[in-house]
C-alpha cells in the first residue's frame, strides 16, 4: 500500500463516516421510534431527545393494546413464534438431509453427482413464485395448506441447497487420509463419517447453519402466499400492521425491532463466517 | 474414487465375499446419501410443470366457465400488450439501476476499507448489517422513514427545500425509492464480497507499480480492476438474478403501485394471479422471468465455479 498524505486520509475518514451514516442511520432512527409515544413520534422537527417510553414493546409482548376505544388484541408475540418454529426446524431438517449429502458430493464421484447438485442449487435461483402459486391450489387439496409441516417443506428450498454447497466446500478441504487412515484401522464408514468427517466440518456446517437460519428467519413471499395470519412469521405479521387500524407507529417501530434484532446479533456473532457462506464458498473471507 | 479404492484394498485381503458385499455397498453409498435431499426438494418439478401447463391455459378463477387450452396465445398476446412490455421495462430499468449503483458504491466502500486497520474492520463488520434485515422488513423501516407526516427523511428533504417529496406514493419517485432501499440492503453484499476479493489479491504487482512510482489511478484502472474482474463479474451477475426477480422491497412498500408504476415481473404476476385471478396471464409472466433467470444462472454459475476452484486453490496454498 502505498503512502497517504493528510488530506487523502482526512478525504477516506470522512467519505467512510458518511458510509456508516446512510447504512447505520435507518437502523438507529427506528430504534429510537421504538422508545417514543405517538406525540414524540408526530413532532415537527423530530428530536432526538424524548422521555424514552417501553409501552409500545409492552404492548406486543402482552398482546394488548389500550386504546381510547377499547382493547386493541396484537398477535405478534405469535409471529415471533412462527418466525422460530419455521426457520430452526427448516434448518434442522436441512442439516440432517444436506450433509450427508455434501458429503457424498464431495467425496465421491459417481453418475450424475454433479447433475444432481447442480438442480439441487438451480432451486435456488428459479422465481419463487413461478412454484408457489401452483403450490397454493395443491396444498389446498393435499390438506397442507397453511400448516407448519408444508412451509417447513417448502422452506427447504432456501436452505437446503445453501447449506449443501458451503458444506461441500468445507468437505473437499478436509484431506480424505485421516478417514482412510481411520477406517484402515477397522472402523464401520458411519462410525467415521460421525466421530471424523462432521467434527472436521463443524465450522462450515456451523455456518451454513447461521447463515440459512437468517436466509429462513428473512423470507417473506413463501408465508405471504401459503400461510394465513396464524402461522405467518414477522416478515409478513409486521408489514400487516401498516394497514391494521389502531395500531401507532411506535408499535411498527418495536415490531420491526424484535424482528430484525435476532439475525443482526447472529449476524456479528458469525461475521466471520458470513462472507464465505453469502458467497458459496467463492470468495475465502 | 480413492476412498473407495483404498478401504475396498484394504478389505479385500481379509476375505472375498464379505469384501464384494462391502464394495457393493459402497457403490450406493453416495446415493443413499444424496438421495434424501433430492427427494425432499425435487418435487418443484411438479408445480413447475403445473405453472408450464398454466401458462397455456385460458384461465381465470372468476371465470372458471372459459377455461380451455390456448397453446401459445397467452405468449403471443403479450407481443402485443402494453401492459406486458412495461414490466419488462421496469424490471430491466430496476435491475439494470440496482446493480449499477450497488456496484459503484461497493467498490468504492471496498476500496476505501481494503487496509486490513482494526478501525476498517469495525467498519466493514457495521456496513454489512443492513444485509441481515429481511428486505420486506426494510421497505417497511423506510416507509416509516418517509411518512409524509412524520418521516424523518420528508422532514429532512423537506428542509432542503424539497416539500412536496412524496417518495413511493407519487409515480415520478416511487422508483427512486425503492431503489434506494434495495441499495441500502445490497451494496454491503457487493462490498463484503470485493473486499474480500481485494484483500486476497497478490501483493507483488502494487508493490512493484508503488516502486516505480506508477500513478495511483493507473494502479487502479491497469492493475487492481482487471484482476478483481471476476469478483466483481460473480457479484453482479448474482446480483442481476437476485434482482429481476425482486419482490419483498417492491411488495412491502407499495404492492405494485402507485397505480401500475411497480408493476416488475414477480409483482405483476402476484397481482395477476390474486387480484386479476388471471392463472394463465400470470403463469406464462413467471415463464418469461424463469427463461431470463435460467440464462442468468447458467452465466453465473460458470463464473461462480472459476472463483470457487481458485478459491479453493488459494486456500490450499
Amino acid at each position: 500500500m502505498q503512502h497517504m498524505s493528510t488530506g487523502e486520509r482526512l478525504l477516506r475518514g470522512v467519505l467512510i463516516t458518511l458510509a456508516l451514516i446512510f447504512f447505520l442511520f435507518p437502523i438507529f432512527w427506528i430504534l429510537l421510534m421504538s422508545f417514543q409515544t405517538n406525540a414524540d413520534i408526530l413532532r415537527i422537527p423530530p428530536s432526538l431527545f424524548f422521555t424514552p417510553t417501553l409501552d409500545n414493546y409492552v404492548a406486543l409482548i402482552t398482546g394488548e393494546l389500550k386504546t381510547a376505544s377499547g382493547v386493541l388484541k396484537l398477535a405478534f408475540m405469535q409471529n415471533l413464534f412462527n418466525s422460530f418454529i419455521l426457520s430452526t426446524a427448516s434448518v434442522a431438517l436441512s442439516l440432517v438431509l444436506a450433509v450427508p449429502a455434501a458429503y457424498a458430493f464431495a467425496r465421491y464421484k459417481f453418475r450424475f453427482s454433479e447433475d444432481i447438485a447442480f438442480t439441487l442449487l438451480s432451486f435456488k435461483f428459479a422465481p419463487p413464485l413461478l412454484v408457489l402459486l401452483p403450490l397454493t391450489i395443491y396444498f389446498q387439496q393435499i390438506g397442507l395448506a397453511n400448516t407448519y409441516i408444508g412451509l417447513i417443506w417448502v422452506y427447504q428450498l432456501i436452505t437446503l441447497p445453501l447449506i449443501l454447497w458451503i458444506v461441500r466446500g468445507y468437505f473437499e478441504d478436509i484431506s480424505p487420509d485421516i478417514e482412510h487412515a481411520y477406517r484402515i484401522a477397522g472402523h464401520s464408514w458411519a462410525k467415521m463419517f460421525f466421530r471424523i468427517s462432521i467434527p472436521l466440518a463443524r465450522p462450515g456446517i456451523a455456518a451454513a447453519a447461521l447463515l440459512s437460519f437468517i436466509f429462513a428467519w428473512n423470507n417473506f413471499v413463501f408465508a405471504l402466499v401459503l400461510a394465513s395470519a396464524d402461522k405467518q412469521p414477522v416478515t409478513v405479521g409486521a408489514l400487516a400492521f401498516v394497514t391494521a387500524s389502531g395500531i401507532q407507529y411506535g408499535q411498527i417501530a418495536a415490531a420491526v425491532v424484535i424482528s430484525i434484532a435476532p439475525t443482526l446479533a447472529l449476524a456479528l456473532f458469525a461475521q466471520r463466517y458470513l462472507v464465505e457462506g453469502l458467497s458459496l464458498g467463492a470468495v475465502k473471507g | 474414487m480413492s476412498a473407495l479404492d483404498h478401504s475396498a484394498a484394504a478389505t479385500a485381503t481379509k476375505a472375498a465375499t464379505p469384501a464384494r458385499r462391502r464394495r457393493r455397498r459402497q457403490r450406493w453409498l453416495p446415493y443413499l446419501l444424496s438421495l434424501p435431499a433430492l427427494l425432499v426438494t425435487v418435487w418443484i418439478v411438479i408445480p413447475f410443470f403445473t405453472a408450464i401447463y398454466y401458462s397455456m391455459l385460458r384461465y381465470r378463477l372468476s371465470l372458471p366457465q372459459l377455461k380451455g387450452f390456448v397453446g401459445l396465445d397467452n405468449y403471443l398476446n403479450f407481443l402485443t400488450d402494453g401492459r406486458f412490455w412495461y414490466t419488462v421495462q421496469v424490471s430491466l430499468l430496476y435491475t439494470v439501476l440496482t446493480v449499477v449503483i450497488e456496484l459503484v458504491l461497493g467498490l468504492g466502500i471496498a476500496i476505501l476499507l481494503q487496509r486490513s486497520t482494526r478501525f476498517n474492520n469495525l467498519a466493514a463488520m457495521l456496513l454489512l448489517l443492513p444485509l441481515m434485515v429481511a428486505p420486506a422488513l426494510a421497505a417497511l423501516m423506510w416507509k416509516l422513514m418517509t411518512n409524509p407526516n412524520f418521516g424523518v427523511l420528508s422532514y429532512l428533504v423537506g428542509l432542503a427545500g424539497l416539500t412536496d417529496f412524496r417518495w413511493a406514493s407519487d409515480p415520478s419517485t416511487a422508483l427512486f425509492t425503492v431503489i434506494l432501499v434495495d441499495v441500502w440492503v445490497y451494496t454491503p453484499f457487493i462490498m463484503v464480497l470485493l473486499l474480500a476479493g481485494l484483500r486476497s489479491l497478490p501483493k507483488q504487482p502494487f508493490e512493484a507499480a508503488a516502486l516505480d512510482g506508477v500513478p495511483k489511478t493507473f494502479v487502479f484502472f491497469r492493475i487492481t480492476l482487471p484482476m478483481l474482474m471476476p469478483y466483481i463479474l460473480t457479484a453482479s451477475l448474482f446480483r442481476m438474478l437476485e434482482s429481476i426477480q425482486q419482490f419483498d422491497i417492491v411488495y412491502a412498500m407499495t404492492q405494485g403501485g402507485p397505480g401500475n408504476t411497480l408493476t416488475v415481473f414477480q409483482v405483476e404476476s402476484y397481482l395477476q394471479f390474486f387480484q386479476f385471478t388471471n392463472v394463465g396471464r400470470s403463469a406464462a409472466l413467471l415463464m418469461v422471468l424463469w427463461a431470463i433467470t435460467y440464462f442468468l444462472s447458467n452465466v453465473f454459475v460458470k463464473n461462480w465455479l472459476r472463483l470457487r476452484e481458485r478459491a479453493q486453490g488459494v486456500a490450499a496454498e
